[in-house]
């Protein structure tokens, strides 16, 4: 048919709207066997996306939450210049400056953290992670990671500063390496699996701030004086036993079994903590 | 075939006589219009013209059947009840090899529920979606290792800086770190990025931020590209961009894409084909060309008073009740003969005096949506 000529009402009852060439017997319609599936592109292994994502959280916490940082090391001083009237010396000054110290990360891991995660999921931010091929532990891992080392000099500054204000020494203030990542990692996964569960991004933060709270009241507070049932919720809480460990070390011949026993515990704490919150990821990234 | 004289014609020199041939020749005429070029489009960038690309003819994905209903939702002190809502209601779509394919429609269409459907984000009830031969409603992970998503949010991107949120989505495609870097830097060449590569994407204009987005969706090439509204807040040197990149992918590798738009200029320059959505359906799937033939039949008259319409004379008390005003303007849908009947009453007689302005338009894709039956009277966006 040439295209140029109006075509009149009669021609037009002849045209078949299948173009001949793919009508059964043609050339393409041989075609019609279902097509190989395309190659995939590569999945993103854990290790790499984690290091991706941890590096990203890390230069995110530089951007926006230094002054936070700041915050959060001047409420653990705070708390232990207060603790200073109440509290001479021996087994007490050692949980106020334990406490203190890891109420810092506390602050950073769990109630940053969960804040984060309630206000990435209401704003849909967890579907540009659903749309990359990488794995939803390494996400939450790496943002989990990146947060507990923010909170390195900040728990460090708080630590020098409670040993100076009590008198206690400071020989053997290296076990924080250890303290640091293991309670970071038992709060952060605490953190993480609030601020997904939550329903709603206000939740997320309230929570964030109750579990700040009971880091605080749970931690730094001496064990002895509590009735039983508060004993019992500072045995559940994750970074307890980070704190009793870093405590021990404060005494003059730590018994370092007992130390070692609290770290592993507060490592298999963190473990299932972060288990946990990669469970909450899934569940709350995947509709 | 008939030219009319007629007098002021504002708007292109064919444009009236284009009217005419559609109108004799009725549906079923090539696509080329008679008159030349649209001229609303001539400033802005056809990506169709540019190359001598055809179409591969294979279907990159596939949607049979496609069905969401959201449940309804019981009323509580404080919000009122809601209905069930049909999102997506039975749709089918074939998405060809190297096309830039719409999805056009008004808010709350139906088109982001769609498309999360498409990406493996939210599972339909119903239907099958096949992308390059992977089934993704059985296995939606799959639909990470073949598309692009770019969505409307980037609160996951925000705080990070231009450079590492492109670099980090590469190495979440699965680059290694010196691809991702290196891939990093051409996309932000491409797109001009580069003098704001150091700084966070909170810190940059709306239209940046976009592009910003964009080019972390460009890192790691993909067959398939989702954009949703890509262009929104954009200034047209940075669309200008987009579609050149966008461009330069098809005729390059064939990359296909699969565009959500409700901005009626853009989808007209730039896709190639297009489906109206309209409540959940798919309400007409063609080239938008194609589209505008199925109204040919209307032409839209917009007449600007100059302070009130004179309703004295008759012609125009009686052209009242059929039009849509907005202030001083009055906007007539009507078929040509109808419409050169009015344009001369208008300019020949008493009502000469109180008109400001007059335009003949061809069809656009908001006349195709509203004459298709668009439930939703409330039109699309010409931004």
């Amino acid at each position: 048919m040439d295209p140029g000529d109006p075509p009149s009402e009669g021609k037009q009852h002849d045209v078949s709207v299948v173009p001949a060439d793919v009508v059964p017997g043609g050339v393409l319609a041989a075609d019609e066997a279902a097509p190989e599936p395309a190659a995939l592109g590569p999945r993103a292994r854990l290790w790499p996306s984690l290091g991706a994502v941890y590096r990203a959280q890390l230069s995110r916490a530089r951007v926006a939450r230094i002054p936070l940082l700041f915050v959060a090391t001047f409420q653990s001083v705070g708390i232990m210049i207060l603790m200073r009237g109440v509290v001479d010396g021996g087994g007490e000054a050692q949980a106020v400056v334990a406490g203190s110290a890891v109420l810092v990360v506390a602050f950073v891991a769990l109630n940053l953290l969960a804040q984060y995660f309630g206000q990435l999921r209401a704003s849909g931010g967890l579907d540009h992670y659903a749309t990359l091929p990488v794995p939803p532990a390494a996400v939450v891992l790496g943002a989990a990671g990146a947060y507990a080392s923010f909170t390195v000099p900040g728990t460090v500054v708080t630590a020098v500063f409670g040993c100076v204000l009590f008198g206690l020494p400071l020989a053997n203030l290296w076990i924080l390496v250890a303290v640091i990542p293991l309670a970071g990692a038992a709060l952060a996964g605490l953190g993480a699996a609030l601020g997904l569960l939550a329903p709603r991004p206000e939740l997320a933060t309230l929570l964030g701030q109750l579990g700040m709270s009971a880091a605080l009241l749970l931690g730094v507070l001496p064990p002895e004086r509590m009735p039983e049932a508060v004993r019992l919720a500072r045995d559940l809480l994750p970074s307890t036993y980070g704190v009793e460990a870093f405590a021990r070390t404060f005494g003059a011949h730590p018994d370092w079994p007992r130390v070692l026993a609290d770290l592993a515990v507060c490592g298999v704490v963190g473990g299932i903590s972060l288990a946990v919150a990669a469970w909450a990821y899934r569940r709350a990234a995947v509709r | 075939m008939t030219r009319g004289a007629c007098p002021g014609r504002p708007h292109g020199p064919g444009l009236w006589g284009f009217v005419l041939v559609w109108r004799d020749c009725g549906f079923g005429v090539p696509r080329e219009p008679a008159g030349g070029r649209d001229p609303v489009g001539s400033s802005l960038v056809n990506t169709r013209a540019a190359q001598g690309f055809r179409h591969g003819g294979d279907v990159v994905c596939a949607v049979r059947g496609l069905t969401k209903t959201y449940p309804a939702v019981r009323g509580r002190r404080g919000s009122p009840a809601t209905p069930e809502v049909r999102a997506t209601d039975d749709v089918e779509l074939d998405i060809r090899r190297g096309e830039i394919f719409g999805l056009l429609g008004p808010n709350g269409a139906g088109k982001s529920t769609l498309v999360r459907q498409l990406t493996g984000l939210m599972r339909p009830d119903r239907g099958s979606v096949g992308i390059l031969g992977h089934d993704i409603v059985r296995h939606p992970e799959r639909a990470a290792r073949i598309l692009a998503y770019l969505g409307q949010e980037s609160s996951a991107l925000d705080e990070l800086t231009v450079s590492l949120a492109a670099e980090t989505t590469g190495r979440l495609r699965g680059l290694d770190a010196r691809r991702a870097r290196a891939e990093r830097d051409d996309v932000l060449d491409e797109l001009g990025l580069a003098p704001i590569a150091g700084r966070p994407l909170k810190k940059l204009s709306g239209g940046q931020r976009r592009l910003a987005c964009f080019a972390a969706a460009l890192v790691g090439e993909r067959p398939l590209l989702v954009l949703d509204e890509p262009t929104t807040g954009m200034d047209p040197v940075a669309r200008r961009a987009v579609w050149s990149a966008v461009d330069r992918r098809r005729a390059e590798r064939g990359t296909t894409v699969l565009l959500v738009t409700h901005n009626v200029i853009e989808a007209e320059t730039v896709l190639d084909r297009v489906a109206v959505l309209d409540r959940g359906r798919v309400i007409a799937c063609d080239s938008p060309a194609g589209l505008k033939e199925r109204v040919a039949g209307e032409v839209r008259v917009d007449l600007v008073w100059r302070e009130a319409a004179p309703l004295h004379v008759p012609e125009v008390a009686a052209l009242r009740d059929r039009t849509v005003e907005s202030g001083r303007r009055w906007t007539l849908r009507l078929a040509p003969e109808e419409a050169r009947t009015v344009v001369a009453t208008v300019t020949g007689g008493a009502a000469f005096a109180a008109l400001d302005d007059f335009t003949l338009t061809t069809p656009s894709l908001e006349d195709v949506y509203l004459a298709l039956g668009g439930a939703v009277r409330q039109g699309l966006v010409k931004a």
